[in-house]
This record gives C-alpha cells, structure tokens and sequence, in this order.
C-alpha cells in the first residue's frame, strides 16, 4: 500500500475547509402555493358508488366481480387496491334517525395528494412527483417496484400489482391528471349526484369547509381532515362525526418527509460526513502506517 | 507469528456442501415461482405489509452481518493493528459474498428486477433508500476490488490480466479499503433511517429518530461477533486450529462497541419512556426483551469475564447471542414492530420466502467453502500442524 504524504495532507486540509462550509440546514417544505384539491362532505355522501364507477372508467381500470350498484359491498369496510382506486366504505356510529334507525356514514377513500408526500420524499428514483397543480403523480417509466412509497405512505394508499411477475406498478388515484390539465374536474367529483365532492382550489376549499362548519356547527364535527394532517393534503374532508369513529388513520400534522429528509441532508449533502470522515481514517492511516514494517506480510 | 493464508487442502465435496446445495436448488425453485406467478403467488406481502422477510433478512440482516468486513478492515489497515490481519480475510470474503446477495436480494424483491439500474440514472436525494443503493452499489464494487489480491495470488501466474490487475490496484487499494469503510458507515446508518418516514407504522419500541445512529452502532457491534462465529464454524468443521489467539483479543473490543450500543438504545428507551413495555407480555415486546437482554444485555455481561474470552465455547455463544441480536433487532424493526393500522393481520413470511431466503443463505456459504478451498483466505493451521 503506498500512500502519498502530500497528496494526503492536501487532502485532509481540503476535508476540513469543506466541513466548516457546511451551510445551515433548515428542513423546507416543497408543498405548491396554490394546489387544486376535492372538499368531500361525508355528510352529503349517500353511498350510491357511482364516484367508483366513474373512476373505474377514467382510470381504464378492469371491471369489479360485484356491480357499481350493488350496495352490499358497503357493510364491510375495503382499502383501495390495485383495481380500485377509491371506495367507499359505510360506518354506523351509533346514532339514529327519527325511525331509530342507525344513521350511516359513507366514507370515500383515495390518495390524499399530501403537500409534502412521503410517498414522494421516499421514492427511490423520484417516480412519484407533486406537481404544481396538487397532483401526486407516478411515473411509471421510472419506477422499480421497490415498495418504498408504500412503507412511507401514512394514509397506506398505494397498492400493488402483486400478480404481475414482471412488469407491476403501483396503483393509486391520478387526481385524473389528464382531465385536470384539461380543465375539467376528477372523474368521482364531477358524476357525485349530491355534490358531497367539491373541486377547487385548496385554499377555496379550506374557506368553503371552515364556512359550512361555522354555518351549522350542529350538523357537522369540528375538524376538518387534511388540513393540517401530515402538513396537510389536497383532498380535504368533513364529517358529521369524530374522524377516528369513521376509520380515517391517525396521522401526525408535522409532513412526514421533515423528520428523515433533515436526518439525510443534515448527514450527507455535499457529502461532508463522508468525506471527513475519509480524512480522518487516512490520517489514521497514514499515522500507524510505519509501524507494521517489520508484521506486514508479502505486499 | 501467524501463518499466511493459504488454500485448505481439504476435499471440497463433504456431506455439508451437499445439503447446502440441496437448499441451493429448493430456493431456485421457490425463486422461479416469483417470477412465473409475481411476487403475491411466492410472498405473503400485502398493500399494508409491503416489506417482508425478503428485506428484513436478506437485506438489512444481510448488510448488518457483513460489517465484519469493514470492522476488521478499519482495525487492521486503518487504526494499525495488524495482529489482526489473520482475520481480515475471511472477514473481507463474508462481507463480498453478503453483499452480493444483498443486492441479489433487492432484485428479486423489487417488482421491476429489469429495471433495478434505474436508480443510477434517476435520483431522488431525499430518499434514503436512494442512499442505500448507492452506497451498495459501490461498496459491492469495492469489496471485490478488494478481494482481487486474494484471488490474484492464487490464480495471478495462471492469468496474466489478473496479475496485472492486482498491480495497478496496489497502489490505490489504500484509498478503497478507506472507502470501503466510509461507504460502510454511510449506508449502515442509512438503514436505519429508512423507517423514520414511517413513525405510524413502526412500534415506538423500535421507532425513534436516532434509528440511524442505533443501526450504525449495533452494526459496529456485530462485525466482530459475526467474525468469531463464522472463524469458530468454519474451523470446526474443517478441523483447523480455532484462532484462539486472535480472536480472544478480537472480542476485548465488542465490550466497548456493544457497550456504547447498549447505552444508547437503553437511554433512548427511557427518554420516550418505552422502557416499561418490556412488562407487556404481547407478541412484540417478548421479542424485543429477548432482542433487548439475550442478544444483548447478557452478552455484554459475559463478555466482561475473561475466562468467557478465552474459552472457545463460550466465545463462540456469547458471540452468537450478539449476532442473534442484531438479526432480531432487523426483524423487529422491519417485520414484528411493523404494523400498520390498516393491517387486517399480522404479516408471516410464506414457505417460499423462507425457501428463497435458505437458499441464498446456503449458496454464500457454498461460495465461501468454494473461496477458501481454492484461494488463500483462512491463516489458521490444521490441528495436525499445531499438535507438532
Ligand atoms: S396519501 Fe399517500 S400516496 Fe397519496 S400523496 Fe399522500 S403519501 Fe402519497
Ligand atoms: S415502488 Fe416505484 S414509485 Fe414506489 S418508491 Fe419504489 S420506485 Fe418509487
Ligand atoms: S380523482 Fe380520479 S383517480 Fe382519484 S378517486 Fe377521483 S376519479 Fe379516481
């Protein structure tokens, strides 16, 4: 092994200078200033499925074993899958109308389009992306099937092709990107014969829900989902009872990414750790070099 | 004086090469299921549950049981202390053939095997699973730059090129062995932080933001045990003198590693007050207490006993223990403490998972027995020799 003395030195001088240039390392959120998203009033929802159809054709997804139509599907609870992009799901919780019946709750579920995705911050080759416009969007070119985006999701939206040996994808709502960029409104939210999904801007939206909250403060729970939930997300819902009760998933408000994207940067950009770590065990090196003369063996 | 490492005059084919090589072929063929039916046919992975024991074992088991390469490396070539030269070698070897098939591994668990090189071309610097393959990838590279030399003083009057290799890479294998450990201690961490996006899925008996510290330190903690469990396996299988000498001293220095890992993970558990979960008596908190105190706590105890150091069977178990931790630790972090809340059941690896898995397991320890066979890795002498 042969190790130049100057070479090294120079080397271990430039580490250091490299180290104290480290800038200051504030974790930034990339969120888009003025996103669309969808208000969903749960209260509104009257469980006809007809959002599950429109995004089956939308999306060219295959078509269900059991009819769009065919309401039994609602009394057990489903998660979006490979083949589905949204569900709706039924709750009851207990309250009861005026023939004591229990009151349903229908709860429509697809991808939040956070503001800051995890699924984005975590996807090995950046396949997922947020666009300008809100939009969580795969790529599909880019992807490798690692699964990462599914671990990092906190609302465990996308699903997978396991059944495909060679050429799966990840399989999650599009926000109908191609509909969007044509002006037109997503798929769920243009058929929903209630109106129980509004389109819009997301700051609209987040004034129109505050609205209808303060508006009838009987009628509804006083939250509204995603708006502060994992930093907040484009799809916003509000509902007539505590969001735990109607199987939405316990996330944190701080967006998912701040934690590991301040651990990674504040680690490795500009690779100063690694490279001052390089000087110090050359040095070490090049320090305990001379004393293995008379151990080292045939080099 | 230690002996140079030198090919074992030893038949190859003995009955142990040959269940190895029976679980070679079960795996093959567990293996050619994923990828006539997908990854659902052969894995019980769900949309909940998307990582299984594919990448708890074969993966970051895979990578944290390989770090006797770099800890010995770092001993013996960069803090310069060359007694322990003996065991660089077959270390060097088990951290070349791991790896290898962590990135096997990786491939045939990604959906797109074809597409795995995409990481290369496209970026994504907030990934730390990006980091990872990055620093795989070229640690992979380094290690077999590494192990040049050993093949080339075998083999190097045979091929010319080989020879020629080795020389050119003389000069810069300073540089690389340096590297070698840098990427090292990169990616170890970076392991670790691969869940820290996932603080709702991972149980707080494991999920805390300094998962890359702690996965960097056990990872530092389990080189050397790891290196006197394979020395103490291969030696007594092929009836060579145990290293005794060497290892011995080896293990002096896991008491201050596996110390310092002990420490952290115990603060950190009493600073988010999960250190009373040990009392719980679920599923998840059995296998953390016996992480946590067998693969842990009571090895570092027996560690601290001289006359523990100096026997070789109780070196060889409390190493074991350590090494068992560490393996557990992976699995707790990746599959028992992972439970998301739309999981509807808990996740099982599936008979093929296991199959593939066993597979792999026997095919690096078939290429490790084919390497010392041929090239000179292991310095131990016969006990024959050492009875003279
Ligand atoms: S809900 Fe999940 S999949 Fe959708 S944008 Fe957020 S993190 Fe990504
Ligand atoms: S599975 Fe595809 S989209 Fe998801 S993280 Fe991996 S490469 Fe990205
Ligand atoms: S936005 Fe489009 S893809 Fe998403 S749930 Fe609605 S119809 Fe389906």
């Amino acid at each position: 092994m042969h190790l130049s003395r100057r070479g090294f030195l120079a080397f271990v001088g430039s580490t250091t200078a490299l180290a104290q240039s480290k800038p200051a390392l504030a974790w930034k959120s990339k969120a888009p200033s003025d996103p669309l998203g969808c208000l969903v009033d749960i209260t509104r929802c009257i469980g006809c499925r007809k959002c599950e159809q429109a995004c089956n054709e939308v999306n060219h997804l295959p078509e269900p074993e059991i009819p769009f139509d065919d309401p039994r599907v609602l009394s057990s609870p489903r998660r979006p899958n490979n083949t589905a992009y949204t569900v709706v799901n039924s709750y009851s919780t207990g309250k009861l109308d005026d023939q004591s019946k229990p009151i349903p709750n229908f709860v429509k579920i697809q991808c939040m389009h956070c503001q800051d995705p995890a699924c984005v911050s975590a996807c090995i080759t950046g396949a997922l992306t947020k666009l300008e416009n809100g939009t969580v969007h795969y790529n599909v070119h880019r992807c490798i099937g690692c699964r990462y985006c599914m671990v990092a999701c906190p609302f465990e939206i996308p699903a997978y092709d396991y059944f495909d040996p060679l050429t799966p994808e990840v399989r999650k709502c599009t926000f109908c990107l191609e509909r969007l960029e044509e002006g037109k409104p997503p798929g769920c939210a243009s058929i929903c014969p209630t109106e129980a999904i509004t389109f819009g801007r997301r700051e609209t939206l987040l004034q129109l829900a505050h609205q209808r909250l303060e508006e009838d403060p009987g009628r509804y729970y006083n939250h509204i989902y995603g708006e502060h939930e994992a930093g907040g997300t484009s799809w916003l819902y509000i509902a007539g009872q505590p969001f735990h009760k109607l199987g939405f998933l316990d996330v944190p408000d701080a967006p998912l990414p701040q934690r590991s994207e301040s651990i990674q940067h504040g680690l490795f950009s500009y690779l100063w750790s690694p490279i001052v770590l390089f000087g110090l065990l050359g040095l070490s090196m090049k320090l305990t070099h001379g004393q293995d003369k008379d151990n080292k063996e045939g080099k | 004086m230690h002996a140079h490492p030198r090919p074992i005059d030893r038949p190859f084919w003995s009955p142990g090469v040959l269940v190895m090589v029976s679980l070679m072929v079960a795996g093959g063929l567990a293996l050619m299921t994923r990828y006539i039916g997908g990854l659902g046919f052969t894995t019980n992975l769900t949309d909940a549950t998307p990582w299984g024991l594919w990448i708890a074992i074969d993966v970051a088991s895979g990578v944290a049981l390989a770090a006797g390469g770099f800890t010995t490396a770092a001993l013996a070539h960069i803090f310069g202390r060359r007694a322990y030269e003996a065991v660089t070698r077959p270390a060097l070897l088990t951290a070349a053939l791991g790896y290898t098939f962590v990135a096997l591994g990786v491939t045939i668990d990604v959906g797109r095997s074809w597409a795995i090189w995409k990481p290369v071309f496209f970026h994504n610097y907030n990934s730390a699973l990006f980091e990872v393959a990055m620093c795989v990838m070229i640690y992979l590279t380094v290690l077999w730059i590494e192990m040049v030399p050993i093949v080339a003083e075998r083999f190097g009057s045979k091929i010319r090129l080989l020879a020629w290799l080795d020389r050119t890479l003389d000069k810069f294998m300073w540089v690389f062995i340096i590297l070698g450990v840098v990427l090292s201690c990169m990616h170890q961490s970076s392991l670790g932080t691969l869940l820290v996006i996932a603080p709702t899925k991972l149980d707080p008996l494991w999920y805390t933001p300094f998962m890359p510290l702690l996965f960097l330190l056990s990872a530092m903690s389990v080189g050397y045990p790891m290196v006197i469990v394979e020395t103490n396996i291969a030696t007594s299988s092929l009836k060579l003198d145990g290293e005794m000498d060497v290892l011995a001293p080896l293990s002096r220095f896991t008491i201050l590693t596996l110390g310092i890992y002990l420490v952290v993970r115990i603060a950190d558990l009493m600073a988010r007050g999960q250190l009373g979960r040990i009392f719980e008596c679920s599923s998840t908190s059995i296998s953390f207490g016996v992480e946590l105190f067998i693969g842990g706590i009571l090895p570092w105890f027996l560690l601290l006993s001289s006359k523990v150091r100096r026997s070789r069977r109780g070196l060889f178990i409390v190493a074991l223990c350590i090494v068992g931790g560490v393996l557990l630790n992976r699995i707790n972090v990746f599959v028992v403490g992972f439970s998301p809340q739309t999981a509807t059941h808990p996740y099982y690896p599936s008979i093929g998972e296991i199959l593939v898995t066993l597979g792999a397991l026997a095919t690096i320890m078939f290429l490790y027995r084919l390497f010392i066979t041929f090239t000179p890795v292991l310095s131990a002498r016969s006990l024959k020799e050492v009875s003279q």
